[in-house]
């Protein structure tokens, strides 16, 4: 569970800085480029309390 | 003020900070990566978004920029590793106890009542900040660069609005905010990248190796808005060492480093420093630059990051308004016998919601945090003497506690002093906590000596 956690929390990091160097390369258009930003943090919020440490 | 009320004050300061009076023992210490996670948590806020947007404006060079940053945090991680880690671990002591037992419970009460004041104004600022994003659907119009004061009625309704729920939220306790805050800091960090990325094209860059001309040419490129005053390289570096100033050579923080298992783990400020005040400024700063100049921390973060920006803004924001307020209920409960921590937070909750309506605190907030940082520094003069000097030159260190002094007169007057000779000094207050700082050191010294030489000769006689 863990581990899948993990994995959904890197996608939506990966998904909240990538797609913004495609946007500087003109290889995006800036509203694909923030709708992947809101998946992204849809994503790390659902995934990131269940493996980040409390203390 | 009789005998009786004075001891009752000081049993009412103790007891605020009773459950952490005993150093720290050996089994709560926490490792490495707990002090990396909490700095880098710490100083990666909601203020990035308004620091790094007024370096812009007061016309910093890129070359300025980024050596003085470089230099400037450098600076920064060694007096938190050199100057605050070293007595942490030493004497594993809250700040709070350590100023009673120096400088006696009166001026580690008055200390408490202009930190708090601090805390509530750092929490205005963090309540504005995330009222510029709540106020984005609404088309409420931003406060500009010039304004002092509130400049439309939608403005004061939203930040009261965002002020009650902070206020309530720390009312109920931070401890699951400040949990919260923890799990935000990887996704903000790379928010503040993404969106600083994204508005390179608009400013001509479409490619890394394009960076280095735009940044000279059009995002720091000297020119100073009018109104500003020029910020040089020396600007940069003093403002991001001093930027803390209260936390790492003013000792704020041997509260948390007294849990570190070595000093060296004060060096771990360096994530903080380096992805909260490298980064996050940088990536602000582009923003800046691409929105014309606007610095609105909402708006300028819907444009690089749409939706997720905005909200990146809130929660920046919230996250560190919280445990900020709630500290500084804290701090002001024993000012206000009887009354509830609850009620308490609530009144500074008020005051620093007031605070946040005028947009001056964040528009002028370099210098904000300049003089915060300024004014409590000199404790951690008076500790750093009372700690390292006093031994060496035969003095006795932790006078008030072995002597049972209420208010120490040497450190009041080294405190007092070497503010009103710095602020006399016609310098930039950027520039004034590094000679602020030897003038308490020697102040202190000096006047201590003469106390204690006083004391000596008067039990001799006796």
């Amino acid at each position: 569970m863990r581990a899948v956690a993990i994995v959904v929390s890197c996608a939506g990091l990966a998904l909240t800085v990538v797609p913004s160097f495609y946007v500087m390369t003109g290889c995006l258009s800036w509203v694909a480029h923030v709708q992947m930003m809101f998946a992204g943090m849809i994503l790390w919020f659902v995934s990131a309390p269940f493996w980040i440490k409390k203390d | 003020m009789s005998a009786e009320e004075t001891s009752k004050l000081a049993e009412r300061l103790d007891a605020l900070y009773e459950f952490d009076r005993e150093p720290v023992t050996g089994d709560k210490l926490h490792g490495v990566w707990s002090f990396l996670g909490m700095y880098a948590g710490e100083h990666v806020a909601g203020t990035e978004f308004i620091i790094g947007p007024l370096f812009v404006v007061h016309g910093v060079t890129a070359s300025d920029l980024f050596l003085g940053l470089i230099v400037g945090n450098l600076l920064a991680v060694l007096s938190w590793a050199f100057v605050c880690a070293p007595i942490a671990v030493k004497t594993r002591l809250t700040l709070y106890w350590h100023l009673r037992s120096i400088c006696g419970p009166y001026l580690t009460y008055l200390y408490s009542i202009v930190n708090a004041l601090g805390f509530c104004m750092l929490a205005g600022s963090m309540i504005s900040v995330a009222a510029t994003a709540v106020g984005l659907p609404f088309n409420m119009p931003m406060p500009a660069l010039s304004d002092r004061y509130p400049n439309s009625i939608s403005w004061v309704l939203v930040v009261f609005f965002v002020g009650a729920v902070v206020t309530t939220l720390a009312i109920l306790g931070f401890e699951k905010i400040s949990r919260f805050s923890k799990v935000c800091v990887p996704w903000m960090v790379l928010v503040f990248v993404a969106a600083g990325i994204a508005v390179l094209p608009q400013l001509g860059c479409t490619s890394l190796g394009d960076f280095w001309r735009v940044a000279q040419e059009k995002i720091w490129s000297g020119t100073v808005v009018p109104g500003q005053t020029k910020f040089t390289f020396w600007h940069v570096v003093f403002f991001a060492w001093f930027c803390n100033l209260a936390m790492h050579i003013g000792m704020s923080d041997i509260t948390i480093l007294r849990y570190a298992k070595k000093w060296q783990y004060g060096f771990t400020s360096a994530a903080g420093m380096y992805l909260g005040h490298f980064i996050a400024w940088i990536a602000s700063g582009i923003l800046c630059a691409a929105a014309m100049g606007s610095v609105s921390p909402g708006p300028i973060a819907y444009m690089g990051a749409g939706a997720a920006g905005a909200i990146c803004v809130v929660i920046a924001g919230w996250t560190t308004a919280n445990p900020t307020l709630y500290r500084s209920g804290l701090a002001l409960q024993v000012a206000t016998p009887n009354w509830k921590r609850w009620k308490v937070t609530l009144v500074a909750g008020i005051v620093t919601t007031s605070a946040a309506c005028f947009p001056a605190l964040v528009m002028k907030f370099l210098d904000f945090v300049a003089l915060y940082g300024l004014v409590l520094m000199p404790m951690g003069g008076v500790i750093f003497a009372d700690y390292w000097l006093f031994p060496r030159f035969g003095l006795v260190s932790n006078h008030a506690e072995k002597f049972k002094t209420l208010f120490s007169i040497p450190a009041a007057v080294a405190w007092i002093g070497s503010l009103a000779v710095v602020f006399w000094l016609p310098m930039e207050i950027f520039f004034k906590g590094l000679p602020a700082w030897f003038i308490t050191v020697i102040l202190y010294t000096l006047l201590s000596a003469v106390e204690q030489k006083r004391r000596r000769e008067k039990e001799a006689v006796s």
